[in-house]
């Protein structure tokens, strides 16, 4: 195992926990604001709970156009927008706006498809029942398509672990980041397989965590 | 009392229209059980709807106990509907409840307070009859369990109006049973007025009092149900009626002809088209000798073609009897003891 001996380990343990900052970060704020874009667009489309034909027009739009960008364009293009919210454009903490923008379409666009396959039989049952939409959204759509929520926060999080490694390349850190410069730049190549093993084990902690969830949570 | 006033409902899409409902009119008294029968795209289910203003009709007026319910603001129209229940098809129950937890969302909607809504679907349960069920999900009961969790959640904010949407064409004849009984008791015990729509001749026959037959957006015939089946006027209801007859009354006679003759053997004979215009009766009564009388016989019609039904009666089981079996069989005669 000398060939461990390679590795700065205080830069590759550095590293892990930059990717898991952005990660963990920009996963909470993409999971809020995803939510919420989601929930807007499922309530405003045609026949549906509050119907606004131009607000949906425009949101999902925005949706489209945003999820269109690749990432690393993205990150680019929000530089001047990175230096306003937190007033530089290196380190981890710079790479969040760009993660959040790339990741919260995303998520809407699930939560609004796991909202569709909400059975519209229990939506009219509730309306009969004198529901308000408020209460619509709360007691039946959320809690029955929670399992594909959460499953769309997996697989949301395991995209967000692939970007922070592009995000790297622009001086945000983590382990993609050690993986190229200390790696490939350097010619070290053991450095970019461990750090490698390290990004495919986060993504099976998040799958795992995610499966399990689901698996709890699933009465169908 | 419910009533509905030159009711019109039409659904535009891009391509056409299409009149779901046209010119409908009825009043459905309180306390009776009132079926809509007609086949799937008469309307009904719109017709249902248009009662708690799902749908919201295109001309006319709905009144329930003389307020005109599409006339009321927002806040108003979910008051109301919180006392009109409704069971629907396929039982729209919430897979993520437990069945306590799904009678309790109405209560929710309403805002009950929890003492108040665990002592509520208590008695829910018990009254459906679904004790020991309590904290089971949905996927973990039959077709008529779900239906049962179904009425108790339609019947949580103690309505006085129950509409039942095709309540029991999603389940088997003896659990369509059970839970007409069951429709019947709420009705018979709680004094509630049920609507209940279906294209099954079986439940309003069953149950109903008075019946509203539907076609292609309009209702056709009104009336009792004892004037509806004895003198059907409208081509639809006649041939609703029909298709009862050939099940439903078979049964029937059935029992009537056991409680008439309950010594000797009852033999129900079946002719279809094709030798219904030979002698063959009377060819075999000569050659067995057997003392046969003629209890009941009738046609009845059904996709099938035109059936003749012939009851007789033996007094007693000899080896004539079963020679007289044998040879209507080689006639081709459908026989079976009833």
């Amino acid at each position: 195992m000398s060939f461990l001996s390679q590795i700065n380990w205080s830069l590759m343990m550095k590293a892990i926990q930059e990717t898991l900052y952005m990660t963990i970060i920009s996963l909470l704020f993409s999971i809020l604001l995803g939510l919420v874009i989601g929930l807007i667009l499922f309530i405003t489309q045609k026949d549906s709970l509050y119907p606004q034909r131009y607000i949906f027009m425009i949101l999902n739009l925005c949706v489209n156009i945003l999820r269109a960008i690749p990432f690393i364009i993205l990150l680019i293009c929000l530089m001047p927008v990175t230096k306003l919210l937190v007033g530089r454009i290196l380190g981890a903490k710079a790479a969040l706006p760009a993660l959040i923008c790339s990741a919260s379409p995303f998520y809407a666009r699930m939560c609004m498809i796991a909202l569709t396959e909400v059975d519209k039989g229990t939506i009219e049952a509730s309306k009969a029942m004198g529901a308000t939409n408020w209460q619509i959204i709360t007691k039946v759509l959320l809690p029955e398509a929670k399992p594909a929520l959460i499953s769309g926060i997996a697989l949301m999080g395991i995209s967000l672990v692939g970007y922070t490694a592009m995000a790297g390349a622009i001086g945000a850190g983590g382990l993609g980041d050690l993986a190229y410069t200390y790696g490939f730049a350097r010619n070290n190549l053991v450095v970019t397989y461990v750090s490698t093993c390290f990004v495919v084990l986060i993504v099976f902690v998040i799958q795992g965590i995610g499966d399990y969830i689901v698996k709890k949570l699933d009465k169908r | 009392m419910i009533s509905i006033q030159d009711v019109s409902k039409t659904f535009s899409t891009h391509e056409k229209q299409v009149e779901a409902l046209k010119h409908c009119s009825l009043d459905i008294n309180n306390g009776e059980i009132f079926g809509v029968i007609g086949y799937s795209g008469a309307g009904k289910s719109t017709l249902v709807r248009i009662i708690n203003q799902l749908e919201r009709q295109t001309s006319g007026h709905v009144f329930i106990d003389g307020v005109d319910i599409s006339s009321l603001s927002k806040k108003d129209l979910m008051k109301k509907r919180m006392k009109i229940g409704m069971i629907f098809q396929h039982f729209n129950l919430l897979w993520s409840r437990t069945v306590k937890d799904n009678i309790a969302l109405p209560l929710e909607i309403a805002k009950v307070p929890k003492d108040k809504r665990q002592e509520k679907v208590k008695n829910l349960i018990q009254l459906v009859g679904l004790e020991g069920r309590e904290n089971a999900f949905p996927s973990e009961l039959s077709g008529g369990q779900k239906q049962r969790v179904g009425i108790a959640r339609a019947l949580a904010n103690d309505p006085t109006i129950l509409l039942c949407d095709e309540a029991t064409s999603a389940l088997d004849p003896e659990t369509t049973e059970s839970i007409l009984d069951l429709l019947t008791k709420i009705n018979h015990e709680l004094g509630i007025t049920i609507v209940l729509i279906t294209h099954q001749m079986e439940v309003v026959q069953k149950i109903c009092h008075r019946i509203a037959v539907m076609s292609e957006g309009e209702i056709v015939e009104t009336g009792t149900a004892k004037t509806i089946f004895e003198h059907p006027q409208h081509p639809v209801t006649k041939r609703f009626v029909k298709d009862i007859s050939h099940t439903g009354n078979i049964e029937r006679i059935d029992q009537e002809l056991k409680t008439l003759y309950p010594d000797g053997v009852i033999l129900r004979l079946t002719f279809d088209e094709s030798i219904s215009d030979k002698p063959i009766l009377a060819n075999i009564i000569r050659q067995t000798d057997l003392p046969i009388s003629i209890v009941n016989s009738h046609l009845t019609h059904s996709i099938a073609g035109t059936l003749g039904v012939m009851y007789i009666h033996v007094p007693e089981k000899t080896t004539k009897l079963d020679q007289f079996i044998e040879l209507l069989v080689t006639e081709r005669v459908k026989v079976e003891v009833v």
